[in-house]
């Protein structure tokens, strides 16, 4: 039992971090269509580096530094040459598919260290809830740290409400003195930094070995659970772990020897996604938490 | 004596002037504010009222003269500056952020540092001080507009301001919201602080301010004590000729005519986060009547006025038009009937902007351009088919054009209103359903909308008219009901309804 939460509590961390960058993202009104991109670009630059440096840190600096990288690409022709975000979003995934494929030619068939265990004293003897919270690697503690800094940051700092307001009125936002286009630079890189990061997790924690596409859509989800968050990070949390338990029941299924088609299993996590964004938005057509400017242009010289 | 004089006076322009390309929009203006003043600031719309102000306050930096607070040259780069200098401004158009809180809102907007806590209590105490009560933690959008204005003025008076700018601050407040705010202008004013205030309304202009200054085509005209100058003349002075009395034709003619329309229990889902539903709408109009639905904007006449236009359908019975139930039918279909419809919006949803006046005109007639009206006969049809029906419109309306047939948006508002009212007119509609007509039109344009609405009525066709404009609404209506949070009051007889009764049921005491 323990074992399932923790394996469970893992899968779920490539989604909780990039959904926690696009959730800033977002909330400055950028919509990045890019995150399984941005993710696999993640996922590519902590393998090599691991395997050049052979220490699995350095690992999540470079899928952090590939995911900043790479979303200043669209941030420069959405937010400055103001293309449409969604049809460059597509195109950053299309491209970083093909260009993770590359990078990550010579690394097929390699092995990379993973992240260490790093065991909280006492906390970690706590039956039944110790090994799962508190024997983890660093990036596990890191993204249940960013839920609460996300979520204390919005309420209560003036950076957090500025994001805000920039992603509710940019014109007001303007008109009281803010760099709109500033603002959403940085959202938009923390939310590559964010999405590298959970890329980064994937070799680093979960399969130590390259495979082109080895994100396998989990930026989509990470996507679409923001939408299911409705934009609150805590929330982000529990959908993670729901859709981390999702996939995990393949294994189980297979473990236990259910009787269950593989391919079935296999379309579970995205079936839920769809099942979760149809279910959610007829809640959201009448109640909508989403950033009022989200996927608008801003002109600027209004 | 002079120095005392002096001493008194808080901000004193002079000869100031600017110009944006070749136009002047303020011509050598001079204008003097003592502490603790109300002073009024009159004229149409494009007589360089909003220019002065954004002078005053750092938006926009003037060609040439000068400005002087409390006897000291400044100039006034941003607003950022201005403020410094104690000038706070309350914008017509709120730049508030709908999403965010109370205590958000003005902390970003706040120059010193301040936890939101600490924010949250000073808001309470200045709005207990000054009669401004707010709630710190509630959504703006949650507010009323009346809320709302607050809030930008708090977010001023937190600053200490020695001169608060108001643009408008009435247009979109409620007979007993306005009553209020006057009590807290009096008040600030009562401390030393000055205040300019802005608007076209003559009546309040008599009642809260002190010293008046008019102005026409960027110059001052006149700068006077309300007490020695009646509406009449303000008026005169401020479009620069006689203003022409419309009068109301035989009250109750259409008392026996039939039904032209009713509207039976319509429910509408509100559209956006910061819509409004409509709960059981249901009113009659007969042919003949003019009726005036008031309210204070955002309280789902946006909403109303989709549901009649079509854009929104419900069920077929919510709508009856003669003996037609329309509540599930197209825009298309209903104007077919001979409905009309004016909507609120005037660039973008009554008129596409970038498009010329004779291709706006085709787009609502080409159904009568086409000799067949199959698919095939539509394809070959011509905007130019439409440039004779264009230019009667024009004429008929007196739509002052820039050049011939230019494109919607550049029509100053009254104009392109004129248009869209005179096409809606070139329809000849059967019932005419028009939102905010004379929303942001100078008075002689307004009072000419007018004037074709009564014509209108007179020749036997039924009218309904959405606006907030109160003066309007008791000008031209028969009868007059209000719309308050998606809901609407029994009609009543306009000679039976006061002002106050309004207000009443605009929800507000």
């Amino acid at each position: 039992m323990e074992n399932l939460l923790i394996t469970i509590l893992l899968t779920s961390i490539p989604i909780l971090l990039a959904g926690l960058g696009e959730l800033v993202t977002e909330k400055s009104g950028v919509l990045n269509l890019g995150v399984e991109g941005m993710m696999l670009c993640g996922a590519v630059a902590a393998l090599g580096s691991v395997l050049i440096f052979g220490n699995p840190y350095i690992g999540i600096l470079f899928g952090a530094i590939a995911g900043i990288l790479i979303s200043t690409v669209f941030s420069f022709f959405t937010i400055t040459l103001m293309t449409n975000q969604v049809a460059t979003g597509l195109g950053l995934t299309i491209f970083a598919t093909a260009l993770t494929g590359l990078i990550g030619e010579p690394f097929v068939g390699k092995t990379a260290a993973s992240l260490p265990k790093l065991e909280i004293i006492f906390l970690s003897d706590i039956p039944y809830i110790g090994k799962v919270l508190f024997s983890n690697d660093i990036l596990v503690y890191f993204a249940i740290f960013l839920i609460f800094f996300i979520h204390f940051g919005f309420q209560n700092t003036k950076i957090g409400i500025i994001i805000r307001a920039v992603g509710d009125n940019h014109d007001s936002a303007h008109s009281i003195g803010y760099s709109v286009k500033l603002v959403r630079w940085i959202s938009t890189s923390f939310g590559g930094m964010c999405a590298g990061m959970g890329g980064a997790y994937i070799p680093l924690a979960l399969t130590p070995h390259w495979s082109e596409g080895m994100t396998a859509g989990k930026g989509w989800i990470a996507l679409a659970l923001v939408v299911f968050a409705s934009w609150m990070p805590i929330r982000l949390l529990i959908g993670a772990l729901i859709f981390g338990g999702i996939t995990i029941l393949q294994f189980v299924a297979q473990a236990r020897g259910w009787d269950v088609p593989s391919q079935f299993l296999n379309m579970l996590p995205y079936l839920a996604t769809i099942l979760a964004l149809a279910l959610i938005s007829f809640r959201l057509r009448h109640n909508n938490y989403a950033p009022a400017c989200l996927g608008k242009h801003f002109l600027g010289n209004k | 004596m002079t120095n005392n004089l002096n001493a008194m006076t808080f901000i004193e322009v002079k000869n100031l002037s600017k110009t944006f390309d070749q136009f002047l929009a303020n011509d050598s203006i001079s204008l003097t504010i003592k502490k603790g003043e109300i002073h009024a600031l009159l004229g149409e719309n494009g007589a360089g009222k909003s220019t002065l102000v954004k002078c005053l306050y750092g938006v926009v930096k003037p060609t040439d003269g000068q400005i002087l607070i409390n006897g000291n040259h400044v100039t006034i780069n941003n607003p950022r500056e201005a403020r410094s200098h104690g000038i706070g401004m309350v914008f017509q158009h709120f730049s508030l952020f709908p999403a965010l809180t109370v205590s958000e809102n003005i902390l970003i907007s706040l120059d010193e540092k301040i936890t939101k806590k600490h924010l949250e209590d000073k808001i309470s105490i200045i709005g207990k001080q000054w009669g401004l009560p707010i709630e710190p933690t509630k959504k703006v959008l949650d507010l009323s507009v009346g809320e709302q204005q607050r809030v930008e003025i708090i977010r001023c008076l937190l600053q200490n301001p020695k001169l608060l700018i108001m643009d408008e601050p009435t247009s979109v407040l409620s007979p007993q919201e306005i009553n209020q705010l006057f009590k807290v202008l009096r008040k600030l004013a009562n401390s030393g602080c000055s205040i300019l205030y802005i608007s076209h309304k003559l009546n309040e202009i008599k009642q809260i301010a002190s010293k008046v200054t008019i102005l026409r085509s960027g110059k001052v005209i006149s700068s006077t004590s309300t007490s020695k100058i009646s509406t009449t003349s303000m008026a005169e002075k401020m479009i620069g000729k006689k203003v022409k009395k419309i009068t109301k034709i035989s009250k109750n003619s259409f008392l026996n005519s039939p039904t032209a329309i009713s509207i039976n229990n319509l429910n509408r889902k509100k559209l956006s986060q910061f819509g409004t539903e409509l709960k059981k709408i249901s009113f009659n109009v007969k042919y003949g009547e003019i009726l005036g639905i008031a309210g204070v904007a955002g309280n789902g006449q946006v909403e109303l006025m989709n549901a009649l236009s079509g854009e929104t359908l419900g069920e077929p019975d919510e709508i009856i038009f003669e003996d037609k139930k329309i509540g599930n039918t197209n825009i298309k279909f209903r104007r077919s009937l001979g409905l009309e419809f004016v909507p609120e919006e005037r660039n973008g949803h009554a008129t596409v902007p970038d498009i010329t006046l004779t291709e706006n005109t085709f787009l609502t007639f080409y159904n009568t351009y086409s000799k067949n009206n199959n698919f095939l006969d539509d394809i070959l049809l011509s905007s130019n088919m439409s440039s004779n029906d264009s230019k009667s419109i024009i004429n008929d309306n007196d739509v002052r054009c820039p050049y011939s047939n230019p494109l919607a948006d550049q029509l100053s508002g009254g104009n392109l209103q004129k248009f869209i009212v005179g096409r809606s007119l070139k329809a000849n509609p059967k019932v005419l359903i028009i939102s905010q007509p004379t929303w942001g039109v100078d008075i002689g344009a307004a009072s000419e909308i007018r004037s074709k609405l009564l014509l209108l009525a007179k020749a036997g066709k039924a009218i309904i008219l959405i606006s907030q404009d109160l003066d309007e609404i008791y000008e031209i209506s028969n009868n007059i009901c209000v719309i308050n949070n998606g809901s609407l009051s029994k009609p009543k007889i306009t000679s039976k309804i006061s002002a106050k009764d309004i207000g009443i049921l605009m929800g507000i005491n």
